[in-house]
């Protein structure tokens, strides 16, 4: 047995099971961990060593008195810092909340407490979860462990980072146009966006309420799965959550689901996915992956979403349009910043918010305002929901033929700090993983490969709620190739 | 249709952001560049096709009307930039008050 900040989810709830480790231990072993490489990855904004191990101590007491326990319990699971977490600050990478400190618990949060998962720290994140490379964060730039100098990709780039860094084997990220997947992709780890609505978003720090979903992350589709078991289901406390008669089906045994096999499988590769902007050595990653799956089995066709080209559009007028609605809360009244400036009541907001929001948010909240204003709402909001329907209406008719659909995850490998100055180009990186989240679909990263020594992610499309298909697909591919198994070097370990 | 100066200076206003004179020239630009980007959308046949709200509505969902505890007044408070006898401070809102 390796180090013990090593073991996947997976391996240390087996050990944990058996009693051949602690808790303690292994919240010892990632705290420490934390301490080595953070320095260089910086993929946290808050650590709580103190309470981790008070929460380690806690389930291994359960443990010895018996208690049947999840598999989670015990586990070390970073949070994106945009899951209110009480007690404990909550950020959103952003400083009009630098100072916030949540009454309560998210749902994703109390049901992995009640679980007896471990929460070593928050995850740094782009502000309000707006960017893909999390240099929007207002605190810190973190580092891509497979490459100090690149970025580790965004929104979900700190939860990323930190399980590519090994500093815990499990994080929670958010998904509003690829945040979890994009990232993970970029940092050789697996991420999955649920279904819209699997998962409880009650506690998430909204961007955009009808595109934001919470999903795992971590080294191994197993393990991700584990999560999933964890934290979806419904909530009365989310009026989106799917209840159980919607979703038609039991929530639980994602783990299970994780079986080899794809025999007769039917697999669409939408061409549109490999078009410009994508780079042939990503391109032939990803058709390898596709051709590999074939000698498993699965009878994979080239397909078309005509749409494809129109979503990047249609999201960043209904993505600005809902940030602008949910951050106008942020006033300096109820909690977060307040300017010291005096200057009446209008201008004690705009003063609070100017100082309070960054480049990239700002941004997103005048398009967003202009999208939804008198005489342009019919242009821009109406039309783009409109396209959304032609979005899902192409995806509907792919999975009459398909099971699943493979992508690549993000055109490219991870860029350098710095490198895309420009907003607009960053915004059209994101092309491969936003459709998904404007029909509301599942979609998973797994890691299918290395260009230039950096990591590419494969993207397996799912229907709706067909989760444990995508884990299939994904488990399947993972154990033909042991890509999971490479692990970056830091400095200084 | 290109937004003017004047436009996203109203727009600012709109969304309560005080832009300095150099925010404002890069929100004119960046504005600018989006909006080019979304007329490709124009290119679309839309006619009687619905608009998408969320990808799986669900409507009017209601849970019992009973009592239950709500968090007490000072925590509620614990996060303002400013309170007062129970209450949010804001700046006066009536000239001469």
């Amino acid at each position: 047995m390796g180090a013990l900040h090593e073991l996947t989810a997976v391996e240390a709830w087996r050990l944990l099971e058996r009693r051949e480790i602690s808790a303690r231990e292994l919240a010892g072993a990632c705290l420490q961990r934390i301490e080595a490489v953070e320095p260089s990855v910086r993929a946290l904004l808050t650590v709580d060593a103190e309470g981790a191990l008070r929460q380690a101590d806690t389930v291994d007491a359960r443990r010895a008195r018996g208690e049947a326990l999840p598999p989670v319990a015990g586990i070390p699971v970073v949070l994106k810092d945009n899951l209110c977490t009480e007690g404990m600050r909550t950020t959103a990478g952003s400083r009009i909340l630098e100072r916030f400190v949540p009454p309560y618990d998210a749902t994703v949060v109390a049901r992995l407490r009640a679980a007896g998962a471990v929460f070593p720290g928050k995850a740094n994140l782009d502000e309000f979860a707006m960017g893909s490379s999390t240099e929007n964060s207002a605190f810190q730039i973190t580092r891509n462990p497979w490459d100090l100098e690149r970025v580790p990709g965004g929104s979900s780039g700190g939860s990323a980072a930190a399980v590519a860094a090994q500093e815990c084997p499990l994080a929670v990220g958010s998904d509003t146009g690829g945040s979890i997947r994009q990232p993970a992709a970029l940092c050789g780890v697996v991420g999955l966006k649920p279904t819209y609505g699997l998962v409880s978003r009650y506690g998430l720090i909204a961007y955009a309420s009808s595109l934001d979903q919470i999903g795992p992350m971590g080294w191994t589709v197993q393990d991700v799965a584990l999560l999933l078991d964890a934290i979806a289901g419904h909530d009365p406390l989310d009026t989106t959550s799917l209840a159980g008669s919607a979703r038609g089906e039991d929530v639980t045994g994602y783990l299970e689901a994780c079986r080899e096999g794809v025999q007769g499988l039917r697999i669409g590769v939408p061409r549109e996915y490999f078009g410009a902007g994508v780079t042939p050595a990503v391109a032939a990653s990803v058709r390898a992956a596709a051709d590999l799956l074939a000698n498993l089995g699965a009878i994979v066709e080239e397909c078309s979403l005509p749409t494809t080209d129109y979503a990047l559009a249609a999201y960043y007028i209904i993505a600005p349009a809902e940030c602008s609605s949910n951050l106008a809360r942020y006033d300096g009244v109820k909690y977060g910043l307040r300017t010291r400036e005096l200057a009446g009541h209008v201008g004690l907001m705009e003063k609070t918010r100017d100082e309070g929001f960054g480049a990239e948010v700002k941004q997103r909240i005048m398009v967003g305002t202009y999208a939804l204003s008198h005489g342009y709402y019919d242009a821009y909001y109406r039309r783009a929901q409109q396209v959304r329907t032609l979005i899902r209406r192409d995806f509907e008719t792919a999975f009459k033929r398909f099971d699943v659909l493979l992508t690549p995850t993000s055109p490219d490998v991870a860029f350098r700090i710095g490198e895309r100055a420009d907003p607009l180009a960053m915004k059209l990186a994101d092309i491969c993983t936003i459709p998904v989240n404007m029909a509301g679909l599942p979609a998973i990263s797994v890691p299918c490969g290395f260009v230039d020594h950096l990591p590419v992610g494969l993207q397996v499309i799912g229907g709706a709620l067909q989760e444990r298909m995508l884990l299939r697909v994904a488990y399947t591919y993972e154990q033909a190739t042991g890509w999971h198994r490479r692990r970056p070097v830091l400095p200084g370990t | 249709m290109a937004l003017s100066r004047d436009a996203v200076r109203q727009i600012a206003l709109l969304a309560r952001l005080e832009l300095t004179e150099e925010e404002l020239d890069a929100q004119v630009e960046h504005m600018n560049a989006l909006l080019a980007q979304f007329e490709k959308l124009q290119e679309l046949d839309v006619t009687g096709v619905e608009p998408t709200a969320h990808a799986f509505p669900v409507y009017n969902v209601m849970r019992e009307d009973r009592c239950r505890p709500s968090l007490p007044r000072e925590v509620v408070l614990a996060n303002a930039p400013e309170q007062r006898a129970g209450c949010f401070v804001v700046p006066s809102i009536l000239e001469g008050a």
